[in-house]
């Protein structure tokens, strides 16, 4: 079953009396435990697509079902505690809490979820241990490099044990080098996890580094390349 | 994360802007503290003049209130004693009761025939003893210079005028009163008994009553009042002490003498009345209580007479306008005030929001719902309102404790003794906490739009916000 399906989903951005089309009837089906890759041109609709499958943003149209679960139909607070027990987000800009210290940030969305303390605790740990920053447990934000904030970012999206993490642009603000291992860390957390990783980039690594490659241009998908299997059309 | 803690750190993010917002809120309610302790002391203090003066009720005949001043004929209470005996035995006011005591008040005229002047006074006759008792009264402990009457342990002649009686009857010098100028050609007036102000048939009378008497000392005066059938009596009293009792009004017409010789001056060998008998209580918190059981006992045993019942609130009603205007300058103080904490709090709280943005869009998206977000700000306008309450209470009591140190002082209207200054906030609990509540509500009403627009942002608009 796919972790993420998209039937005849479309979303317009109303500015002022413009009427602005981001995604035109798209039909997507994202395979689980893979590392896809969301590509485009700027402005061709990627991020509107990451924000639907995130379900942070709501379709003007068609049905949106991740892992199973319809979530277009959702209340606001119902798709927070989906979002919060089922989703992981890691962003361009890293977007961690400042005046939380790394091992308070990936607690963050386990208190959210109401874990208790002590296997809190053991999962904050663990995953410190797993992005290579165990030692930096107790510093903030601004006394950590944007690849050791991504590190964090990446230990508190998968806290929850999501079924799926989504990343917009991962790479955009880090350095190749920098780049390069976090791609590398994300491998081997989605393998490690066996959760989902779905990107919108168009960071050749990145792309190098995807199981499966989903391309959109204008609102459309127009090629969709999935490993082992040929090409896909374009609708 | 302990939600209290993240607000304190997030409030700590911008210290500077934080520390302001303190400020302004800690500044702001110790002037409403200081002032409102100043206010609290003013007011236990004119209470506390007015009990000591008049007590917390009186009984009256009906109608002496309204019509019946200086009408003691008409308006007089006949068989006081017995009212008194009563009110002292009754189970349930006597825990109450620290002074039963009559009281005659009555116009006359009082004249210093030797210097030729005369005067209206406004007299009252009183129990000398139990009326000094009634200046023990310090319910509130309120530091004063009240004293008492000095016409303990006098002889039942002697009496105390106002100042401004002693200067027009011309009294300065044996009185000693400084500041008064005799006018030219008294020495020869008193001297003489030639003066012609007081009308001729009131000489006469005057002459009539002296000629049976010793000769006058310097401070003897004539007492002239209508008796009880409406003729004119006069006794001779000897004046012992002037007393300014602060209102020029009340000062030129003020006497007080012993009441036997007030009765004896009105009734002659008739039966001796009164025109109210005060009742001092321990507490002005017993007032209800001690009213409702009077009025009982002015329907059951004491229906006889067409009796009535006045507090101290309506008798004075210079308190109870004293105490409105106090607290309406403190209302428009706490008003201003809240009004700028108001602004001060909901202005940091929303450049928060707007600086927190992204944050915001970023906890959304990991799963706070918008009531968390709200929430989140709420508590942050919680934690500001409190360190303000704390902050503003401690400035205050510091303020306080150096003002009622300072050794200022002030005099009630109507009032020659004067008052220390005192910063009550202590000692009025529920205007401490009332005042440090408002402050911690007025925080939560400035965070609550700010907080509500926080938790009504978009997600993806928020994320995107630069």
């Amino acid at each position: 079953m796919p972790i993420v399906q998209l039937k005849q989903v479309a979303k317009t951005y109303h500015l002022d009396s413009v009427h602005v089309p981001a995604l035109r009837d798209i039909d997507l089906e994202i395979r689980p435990e893979r590392f896809t890759v969301i590509s485009g041109a700027s402005g061709s609709g990627k991020t509107t697509l990451l924000n639907l499958i995130g379900c942070i943003d709501r379709p003007d149209s068609g049905e949106i079902v991740i892992a199973g679960k319809a979530v277009n139909t959702m209340s606001d607070n119902a798709l927070s505690d989906y979002r919060c027990k089922h989703l992981g987000f890691i962003f361009q800009n890293f977007n961690l809490l400042p005046v939380l210290n790394a091992y308070e940030n990936v607690e963050y969305p386990l208190i959210l979820g109401k874990v208790p303390a002590a296997q809190r605790k053991r999962k904050v740990l663990d995953l410190l241990e797993a992005v290579g920053l165990a030692d930096r447990a107790k510093n903030r934000p601004g006394q950590l490099s944007g690849g050791q904030r991504q590190r964090v970012a990446i230990a508190r999206a998968l806290a929850p044990s999501p079924e799926l993490v989504l990343a917009d642009e991962p790479t955009a603000n880090l350095d190749s080098q920098t780049g390069r291992e976090i791609i590398a860390l994300m491998r081997k957390m989605q393998r490690e996890y066996a959760v989902s990783f779905v990107f919108s980039s168009h960071d050749p690594q990145v792309m190098a580094e995807a199981d499966d490659a989903i391309v959109i241009r204008d609102g459309h998908i127009t090629s969709v390349q999935r490993q082992g299997e040929p090409l896909e059309a374009a609708q | 994360m302990n939600a209290v803690l993240l607000a304190l750190r997030n409030l700590l993010r911008n210290r500077r802007r934080s520390l302001a917002t303190l400020l302004a809120m800690t500044i702001g309610l110790s002037a409403v503290l200081v002032f409102g302790g100043y206010a609290s002391n003013v007011v236990h203090g004119l209470e506390t003049a007015v009990v000591k003066r008049s007590g917390h009720l009186e009984i009256q005949r009906k109608g002496y209130f309204l019509d019946g001043s200086d009408n003691p004929t008409n308006y007089g209470i006949a068989h006081y004693q017995r009212i008194i005996d009563l009110v002292k035995n009754d189970p349930v006011l006597r825990p109450m009761l620290v002074v039963v005591t009559p009281t005659l008040e009555f116009s006359g005229i009082a004249g210093n025939f030797a210097a030729g002047v005369s005067r209206s006074v406004a007299a009252t006759g009183v129990d000398v003893k139990e009326r000094n008792r009634m200046f023990l009264w310090n319910d509130y402990d309120v530091i004063n210079y009240a004293h008492p009457l000095a016409l303990a342990g006098t002889p039942a002649d002697s009496v105390i005028i106002g100042t401004g009686v002693a200067r027009k009857l011309q009294l300065c010098g044996p009185l000693k009163i400084s500041h008064c100028a005799q006018p030219a050609g008294q020495e020869a007036a008193s001297g003489g008994g030639s003066g012609s102000s007081a009308p001729a048939d009131i000489l006469r009378l005057s002459a009539r009553e002296r000629a049976s008497e010793a000769p006058k000392s310097a401070t003897q005066i004539d007492l002239l009042a209508a008796n009880t059938r409406g003729a004119p009596n006069v006794i001779n009293v000897n004046v012992v002490a002037a007393d300014n009792v602060g209102v020029k009004e009340w000062d030129d017409v003020y006497l007080v003498m012993h009441l036997q010789e007030a009765q004896r001056l009105i009734h002659g060998s008739g039966p001796p009345e009164v025109t109210a008998i005060m009742l001092q209580l321990q507490h002005t918190s017993q007032v209800p209580i001690a009213r409702a059981r009077l009025e009982k006992l002015l329907k059951g045993p004491l229906a006889d007479q067409p009796l009535e019942l006045q507090d101290y609130d309506t008798l004075n009603p210079m308190y109870r306008q004293s105490v409105n205007f106090m607290a309406s300058i403190f209302s428009f103080i706490a008003v201003l005030i809240g009004v700028i904490v108001l602004f001060t709090v909901g202005n940091t709280m929303s450049t928060a929001v707007a600086e927190r943005t992204v944050e915001i869009g970023t906890l959304r998206a990991i799963g706070l719902r918008r009531a968390g977000i709200r929430r989140l700000f709420m508590i942050e306008g919680v934690v500001l309102g409190l360190a303000g309450a704390v902050l503003g209470v401690l400035c205050a009591l510091c303020v306080a404790f150096l003002i009622n140190h300072s050794g200022l002082t002030w005099t009630p209207p109507g009032h020659v003794y004067a008052y220390f200054v005192q910063i009550s906030i202590l000692q009025d609990l529920p205007l401490l906490f009332g005042s440090a509540a408002g402050l911690v509500l007025v925080a939560v009403v400035s965070a609550w739009w700010p907080a509500t627009r926080a938790s009504s942002m978009d997600i993806v608009d928020a994320l995107r916000h630069a």
